[in-house]
């Protein structure tokens, strides 16, 4: 079954060029890593997947259908899971109302269900009567993430997730979001500042610089070329 | 002692009406944040609708459920075609837009049905309730009022609190843009939101028409208590609007009963510059929460 | 080439220029409201008596609308409420004219300054409101506020209201026409005094404020106080229309001050063109003709009177949405745009968005006026 084939994709800001003719596939079952310096366009690409921002040209396709020019609403429920920077936590809801908030689209038996993403962050569970204005950031990121996961979206675009993450919990999460990635056959897309710890779960590494793609290629070998980590990716 | 039971139990009765317009107005702005100045006309026109259908023949709540879907109706298309597109950009556009429903509403009330008084029936007694000797100031129509507005009030307690739906229409209100990065369909939320505010202004529009008789304006001045009961109790709540309600049924009550009532538009006016003085967003408004 | 207040000429070079910039509007405004009143004056010596009647309540509509746009266009607070600032400056001049003998200025400037000092009572609390809960405070204004002499009858009239004797007019001028000259004399005064205003420290204080209140208080802006100050403004233009008003009706009655007043005077202000002076002369020009247009319209159709004057108001409430949903920046706003397309157009490929300045400053028609609005206009005459 094919993930997500972006061709050519452009996007404005004004008259800024934020995106030029990017391309790339991400396979099922596999994460793809975007990486590189800040500005270089990563979260324009993510918002321009989801259409929170309009491209000027190019595709996306998922799975045989064209996302491109659709509302938000209508990609997010063709199985397009979006985590975005801001996170986007409801605070006037409780942690359980946004988690059950992230399923509602979906059909009843398909969603996932609440202990299985308590499971991958307890701390939710603990806090799952309070107002989502009581977390903490970290606890707040858990939250996007968690409700991402509710609906079982066959697609899972992330945004940095590691950032306000503690050290140990961002490992945690890196390994089950692999292992989940396999035993779910999610496309994954992520987008991460820590290059290191995303290329060691990701199989294929895509880098940006000033909106436009350096290299698509297999994670390993990305990680093998020091030239282009010092260039690109800072390590 | 008998006139203040009685003053009261006005106050409660007229308060259970401001309430629930009260109630529709918070529903339109938690849901869309525009103020829905029509929804007194709104109301009118659907108990015009029913009125008519009880002139031939049809049962009384046969033609309150058709002026109840009609008030859902007439909501829903506002918010779609009209209100849709002000929702953004200055706050003032909205507030105009309203008043030109408003004003097309009763125009055309007045066009469709003319201006002379109709009377709508109230299909309970509307004599007091004898309690010993003394006959109260609360008939079995009034009975019927207060709960059929307490049910309505327990119902939209249900779905907001206790429902997906409910949940989806919150989340809606409170960040458009996460919710529709959650797959929800935001713009039929707002749809529903008027279209819930219409069904329960055309209850209250069949609720005060047997009293004070059908006429194009009947729900001019029943809007504006209405409007200051929500303004009262805080746009952002419910129980708010239930509570403006009623203290300003009763306030109207006592400054008409005892003080006159040319005052009582004054005292309605007291009323608002006091709890505004004191609470600038109303009695209810948490400080800080994200929509003010 | 400068023109100064004082006439002489500055010439460049040397120690600079004296810009003088704080006359220059004035003396716009003066020039404009001069040109517009000699203007009205032909008009008004042409036609009949029953149209300078109209043309009088064209300018007392213009003048309320005028400061209402002042107070929710440029000081960003929405008021439904201005009908009973003029019902306020309607029964200060009306007590006066009835039971004094002070010259008509005199009674109409104690009308102002009691609707004034009504505004900065008003002001107080609403300056601390917010949208609804403006709305909703200045709407209880409207309902509640005519009730007062209705339920004082013996001070001011009740029901019946108070019968204003009309001043005597110079031999050979019709009585209506005086009457109207002296409501245009007197609206061209306030108006050029408005736009000179908005022109000032006050106005930019008002544009500050209604943009971004934090941003105001930091560069030290008290906005308590310029929001209510807008009030006090705005009460002033309603009262100088009320007093007006009860001068050229000879009479001043509750009704007359009903919700429906306030309602149709921001109805005005947003299809003539939200914080525009010269906007609320076409709004004026709206809430008086278009009764009598729709009762044209209907009877032309063949409607009994009744049906007319619902036609009436369906119209009315079809264009109010119309405008909102088309064009939101009203009359004026378009023939702003219109204009700066025409001046784009006839200065060639090449001109610059700049040219645009001197086009807008010439306005036909209606004095005392010069554009409330666009930071954009401000930056040019700045520069001129």
């Amino acid at each position: 079954m094919p993930g997500l084939a972006v061709t050519g994709l452009s996007v404005d800001y004004g008259h800024v060029a934020a995106l030029v003719d990017v391309s790339f596939e991400a396979e099922p079952g596999a994460i793809t890593a975007v990486l590189g310096a800040n500005g270089a366009g990563k979260t324009t690409l993510l918002r321009a997947l989801t259409g929170l921002v309009r491209s000027r040209s190019g595709s996306v396709r998922w799975r045989d259908t064209e996302l491109t020019g659709r509302s938000v609403e209508e990609v997010v429920r063709c199985g397009v899971a979006h985590v975005p920077e801001g996170r986007g936590v409801i605070e006037e809801l409780t942690v359980e109302e946004n988690l059950r908030l992230g399923s509602l689209w979906r059909r009843r038996r398909n969603r996932r269900g609440f202990d299985e993403v308590f499971e991958l962050f307890p701390v939710l569970e603990e806090r799952r009567s309070r107002h989502a204005s009581t977390l903490s950031g970290g606890e707040r990121q858990a939250l996007a993430i968690a409700r991402a996961l509710m609906a079982r979206p066959e697609a899972l675009l992330l945004d940095e997730p590691s950032l306000g993450l503690a050290p140990i919990v961002t490992g945690q999460f890196m390994r089950r979001l692999a292992s989940l990635s396999r035993e779910e056959g999610l496309t994954v897309v992520l987008v991460e500042q820590n290059a290191r710890s995303a290329l060691s779960i990701a199989s294929t590494a895509v880098v940006l610089n000033l909106g436009r793609v350096v290299v698509v290629d297999r994670a390993e070998v990305v990680a093998a070329d020091v030239q282009l980590r010092h260039h690109y990716l800072g390590f | 002692m008998q006139r203040f039971v009685d003053l009261t139990l006005n106050g409660v009765t007229n308060g259970m009406i401001y309430a629930v317009v009260a109630l529709a107005l918070v529903l339109i702005w938690r849901s869309t944040g525009v103020l829905n100045f029509a929804q007194g006309a709104m109301a009118m026109f659907t108990t015009y609708i029913a009125a008519t259908l009880i002139e031939h023949h049809a049962s009384y709540w046969l033609a309150i459920a058709v002026a109840m879907g009609a008030g859902a109706g007439i909501g829903a298309v506002a918010e779609r075609v009209i209100v849709r597109r002000v929702e953004t950009g200055p706050a003032l556009n909205p507030v105009i837009v309203a008043l030109g429903l408003l004003v097309v509403l009763e125009a055309l009330a007045g066009i469709i049905w003319g201006g002379s008084l109709r009377s709508f029936p109230a299909y309970f007694s509307q004599l007091g309730v004898m309690v010993g000797h003394s006959r109260l100031a609360f008939s079995y129509f009034d009975l019927y009022v207060v709960v059929s507005i307490a049910l309505v009030l327990a119902g939209l307690v249900v779905l907001f609190r206790f429902t997906s739906l409910g949940l989806r229409m919150r989340a809606s209100a409170f960040a458009p843009d996460v919710a529709r990065m959650l797959g929800i369909r935001v713009g039929r939320m707002f749809t529903l939101g008027w279209a819930l505010a219409g069904v329960v202004g055309a209850l209250a529009g069949a609720l005060v028409a047997p009293q004070l008789l059908l006429s194009p304006n009947y729900m001019d001045a029943i809007f504006i208590y209405g409007f200051t009961a929500a303004v009262v109790g805080g746009l952002q709540s419910p129980l708010g609007a239930v509570v403006g309600g009623l203290a300003l049924g009763l306030t109207l009550a006592y400054v008409g009963g005892y003080l006159g009532s040319t005052l009582e538009a004054l005292g309605a006016l007291a009323v608002l510059m006091v709890v505004l003085m004191a609470r600038p967003r109303g009695i209810f408004t948490r400080v800080g929460e994200r929509r003010v | 080439m400068t023109i100064v207040a004082s006439g002489r000429t500055v010439t460049s070079g040397g120690c600079g220029r004296r810009l003088r910039l704080p006359h220059q509007p004035m003396l716009r405004h003066l020039v404009l409201a001069l040109g517009g009143a000699l203007m009205l004056f032909a008009v008004t010596s042409a036609v009949g008596p029953y149209t300078d009647y109209q043309i009088g309540q064209i300018g007392i509509d213009a003048v309320a609308i005028a400061g209402l746009t002042l107070l929710t266009g440029t000081s960003g607070q929405i008021s439904l409420g201005q009908g009973a600032f003029i019902m306020v400056g309607a029964y200060g001049a009306g007590m006066l004219f009835v039971h004094t003998k002070l010259p008509i200025v005199l009674a109409l400037s104690l009308g102002v300054l009691v609707s004034a000092a009504a505004g900065v009572l008003i002001g107080l609390p609403a300056s601390r409101l917010r949208g609804p809960y403006l709305a909703g405070m200045t709407l209880a204004l409207a309902i509640g506020l005519p009730a007062i002499p209705v339920e004082f009858a013996s001070v001011f009239g009740g029901e019946q209201g108070l019968t204003v004797t009309p001043p005597v007019p110079p031999t050979g001028v019709d009585p209506q026409r005086w009457l109207t000259w002296i409501v245009l004399v007197a609206v061209l005064v306030m108006l050029v005094l408005l736009g000179n205003l908005v022109r000032s420290r006050f106005g930019r204080a008002f544009r500050a404020v209604r943009d971004d209140e934090v941003a105001a208080a930091i560069s030290g802006i008290s906005v308590g106080r310029t929001r209510m100050v807008a009030f006090a403004v705005s009460a002033a233009a309603a009262g100088l229309a009320g007093g007006l008003l009860g001068l050229s009706t000879g009479g001043v009655i509750p009704d007359a001050f009903s919700v429906g007043l306030s309602i149709s005077l921001l109805a005005g202000m947003v299809l003539g063109g939200t914080g525009s002076i010269l906007g609320a002369w076409w709004g004026a020009i709206i809430i008086v003709y278009a009764p009598q247009w729709s009762t044209t319209v209907s009877s032309g159709l063949g409607l009994r009177q009744g049906q007319s004057s619902n036609l009436a108001l369906l119209f009315y409430g079809l264009v109010l949405i119309v405008v909102i949903l088309v064009a939101p920046d009203g009359i004026q706003g378009r023939l702003v745009r219109l204009w700066e397309l025409v001046a784009r157009r006839m200065r060639g490929p090449g001109a610059g968005a700049g040219d645009g300045g001197t086009g807008s400053e010439t306005r036909a028609g209606g004095g005392g006026s010069a554009d409330l609005e666009t930071e954009d206009q401000e930056t040019r005459e700045a520069a001129t």
